[in-house]
């Protein structure tokens, strides 16, 4: 579904991806772990199209199309849905209004007709009874005044109404108390599908202990430096980053 | 390239897809150009109009000729030629026309292609609309059933031949001729309008609208509106202005007048949307315009409600004063401004009597090279025991060139008196528009999105049906995103 090869990549001018190559197909759950700095966030970035991030060599293809000729609402269009680490207040716009925008832009996107209003509402209130979201949340101003719990799980709900084929979560876990840390897996773990991929982005491994991820990877110095199952977050766990930083320098 | 560096060139682009910018090619009677006595009483012989009304307007030519222009507005522009202008403009027919079926076919497409056909309305929407074209009133819809409740809703120049003695008793005790240069120049020269009168008790059964285009090439357009709502009565009316494109400006020297007496409630709202000239300003309309409201009656209440997005400049304050005890004036109002428009707009609220309070919130959005001044006085008399008022000004930026200004001012002379003032100035993020975008709203509706979001608290006091389409022109306003 994803194929990156070889990627590099600059911000400012300054080097951040050097050489990253990864691989997801559909169904699987992939976490990337890495030390700060490491240029995890820039992927997200990159994968999702903001500005400011150039792409000096390598190519992202989505199913087979060259995602990074594409603009961040059309790779939206194609199925790519970034959960953000600091998810943006839009004041003034509720919620509901929002959600029938994005989900209509993605319908036109595809060639599909808007969405019938009353339907889309009927859905909404269901898609938020199953999150365990109060109906109310629904008329608030995006993200306005929300606590830090109350943003990611607002971002959990768009990611169920948008239902992409490739979810990344970029640093969702910052933040969130132990509740609010499991709803927010719970969110997750219920769109899990043989049709879709994940890709958790993130430095601790207590997210991943309510989202077992298919495979781990540990990104640091903008590459991709040891790979392996659940176990290897454990490690990293247990030991820290520092062997990997070291490497990295080396 | 840069979001904000994108969306400004796309802006940029907008005054090009200038939406109603088509002239409707038809026969128009019209005065010889300039201003002088002649023309004055030339107007008022083709409106067959009473004497007291030539010496009126007579009176405020003759005051006009001395008159210096107002000039503390933040906008500039070349002194006008006020003799390079025709003051008289009036579509040919060979009568007042009886019911739509005698309206010129032309003219009925044009307000077709404005988006409001008439005869659809008369029969869907429930909206009795007054159509001012150039200076004629052509028709007035659903007059009859109006007439049925005793709601007067017809051109003034009607009014003057129907209803004389209460245009008498009425016009200019608002709005004094002396008022202001643009207000005498109206006095003088104004050659049509709509006028309401609401009587006692009555709550007016439907909307009354009235929906304003300049067409004639170097026409100003001087209406006159009067609305009277008689104790404990209600009505809300709409304006809705649009212009071809011209590379000329020309002017619009309006003013309206509202009277609320004891009990009753006026709703006034605009969507104005006049030829904003091209993106290096070249053309477009100089919206001069004088409103206010006389909260004359206990207990009545004001409310102006403005969506005003187009104009090469506004100049326009519409206020309250807020004479009866316990009267409420309000002022909700949302301006955009765009490539080289210039905006100073505002209001007054005059506080007189006892308890009287006021709500002012003002949006302002700039873009492009435009310049926006928020202008607002508010003035506690001293017989105002307890009187209060609240206002809030927010500015919303968009790209690097723009500016807006607030400039509120207060006087008091009530000890007791409370008056809030808020104010904020931010910019629509790079953050919110990648936010939105990676959600799939593409760039050009990511931008209308954050600024009906940010226009909502005014949005919603507009009525249900135009509240939909201010929300469409907000979009179009900033629109040159859509690619």
């Amino acid at each position: 579904m994803l194929e990156i090869k070889n990627l590099h990549a600059t911000v400012d001018d300054k080097p951040i991806i050097k050489g990253l190559d990864l691989t997801l197909k559909p169904g699987e759950v992939h976490a990337i772990m890495g030390p700060n700095g490491a240029g995890k966030s820039t992927l997200s970035y990159i994968l999702s199209g903001r500005d400011g991030y150039e792409v000096t060599e390598g190519e992202v293809l989505f199913e087979g199309k060259d995602l990074l000729e594409l603009e961040p609402e059309e790779r939206a269009g194609e199925g790519i849905f970034l959960a953000f680490q600091y998810p943006v207040e839009i004041p003034g716009v509720p919620n509901s209004t929002f959600l029938k925008e994005a989900v209509n832009a993605v319908r036109k996107y595809k060639g599909e007709p808007e969405i019938d209003a009353l339907a889309f509402m009927k859905g909404l209130r269901e898609t938020c009874a199953k999150l365990g979201i109060d109906k109310e949340f629904l008329k608030r101003s995006v993200n306005t005044g929300f606590s830090g719990g109350e943003k990611k799980r607002n971002e959990m709900l768009q990611l169920s109404v948008l239902a992409p084929k490739l979810a990344i979560l970029d640093e969702t876990d910052s933040g969130l108390d132990i509740d609010a840390l499991r709803t927010v897996a719970d969110g997750v773990n219920a769109m899990r599908s043989p049709d879709r991929a994940m890709l958790i982005i993130t430095h601790y491994q207590r997210l991943l202990d309510y989202i077992v991820p298919d495979h781990v990877h540990v990104l640091a110095g903008g590459r991709i430096v040891a790979s392996g199952g659940p176990e290897l977050a454990h490690k990293l766990e247990a030991e820290g980053y520092g062997e990997f930083a070291a490497k990295d320098a080396a | 390239m840069a979001a904000t560096a994108e969306t400004v060139e796309k802006v940029q682009s907008l005054s090009e897809r200038y939406k109603y910018g088509f002239v409707t090619d038809i026969e128009t009677d019209m005065a010889p150009k300039g201003l002088s006595e002649d023309i004055v009483r030339f107007i008022s012989a083709k409106k067959n109009e009473p004497e007291w009304l030539l010496e009126w307007r007579l009176k405020a030519y003759r005051h006009w000729l001395e008159m210096p222009e107002p000039q503390w507005a933040k906008v500039d522009f070349p002194e006008i030629d006020y003799q390079d202008a025709y003051y008289y403009a009036a579509p040919k027919m060979k009568d007042q026309p009886k019911s739509l079926d005698e309206v010129d076919p032309k003219l009925l497409e044009t307000y077709e292609k404005l988006g409001i056909p008439l005869r659809e309305q008369e029969i869907l929407a429930g909206v009795a609309v007054d159509a001012v074209f150039d200076s004629v009133s052509v028709a007035t819809t659903f007059k009859h059933k109006l007439e049925e409740v005793g709601v007067i809703f017809c051109s003034i120049s009607e009014a003057l031949q129907e209803h004389p003695e209460l245009v008498r008793k009425y016009l200019g005790t608002v709005v004094p001729y002396a008022d202001n240069k643009h207000a005498c120049l109206n006095s003088a020269v104004f050659t049509d309008g709509s006028f309401v009168y609401i009587p006692p008790g009555v709550r007016c059964p439907m909307e009354l609208s009235t929906y304003f285009r300049i067409n004639e090439q170097n026409t100003g357009q001087f209406e006159r509106t009067l609305i009277i709502a008689d104790e404990g009565s209600y009505v809300s009316y709409l304006e809705g202005c649009t212009a071809p494109m011209r590379d000329e400006n020309q002017l619009h020297a309006a003013v309206v007048e509202l009277i609320a007496l004891k009990d009753a409630e006026i709703k006034y709202s605009t969507v104005q949307n006049w030829y904003p000239g091209d993106e290096d300003g070249k053309g477009g309309i100089y919206n001069f315009v004088t409103k206010r409201g006389d909260c004359r009656g206990d207990y009545s209440k004001i409310s102006w409600t403005q969506v005003e997005t187009g104009s090469a400049i506004t100049w326009k304050y519409p206020s309250c004063l807020l004479r009866g005890d316990h009267s409420v004036g309000e002022f909700y109002s949302i301006a955009i401004t765009n490539n080289r428009q210039q905006a100073d707009t505002g209001t007054k609220m005059v506080h007189l009597g006892r308890n009287t309070k006021s709500r002012i919130i003002s949006k302002g959005i700039s873009a492009g090279r435009s310049q926006q001044t928020y202008r607002g006085l508010v003035r506690m008399g001293s017989k105002a025991e307890g009187a209060r008022n609240y206002t809030q000004c927010d500015s919303l930026l968009i790209g690097e060139s723009c500016g807006a200004h607030t400039v509120p001012y207060i006087e008091s002379k009530n000890r007791s008196a409370q008056v809030e003032h808020e104010a904020t100035t931010s910019r629509i993020s790079e953050d919110q528009l990648f936010y939105c975008r990676q959600r799939g709203i593409p760039e050009e509706d990511a931008v209308a999105l954050v600024v009906n979001g940010f226009c909502r608290e005014v949005l919603q006091q507009l009525p249900m049906e135009f509240a939909v389409e201010a929300q469409k022109l907000v979009g179009i306003s900033l629109e040159g995103s859509v690619g």
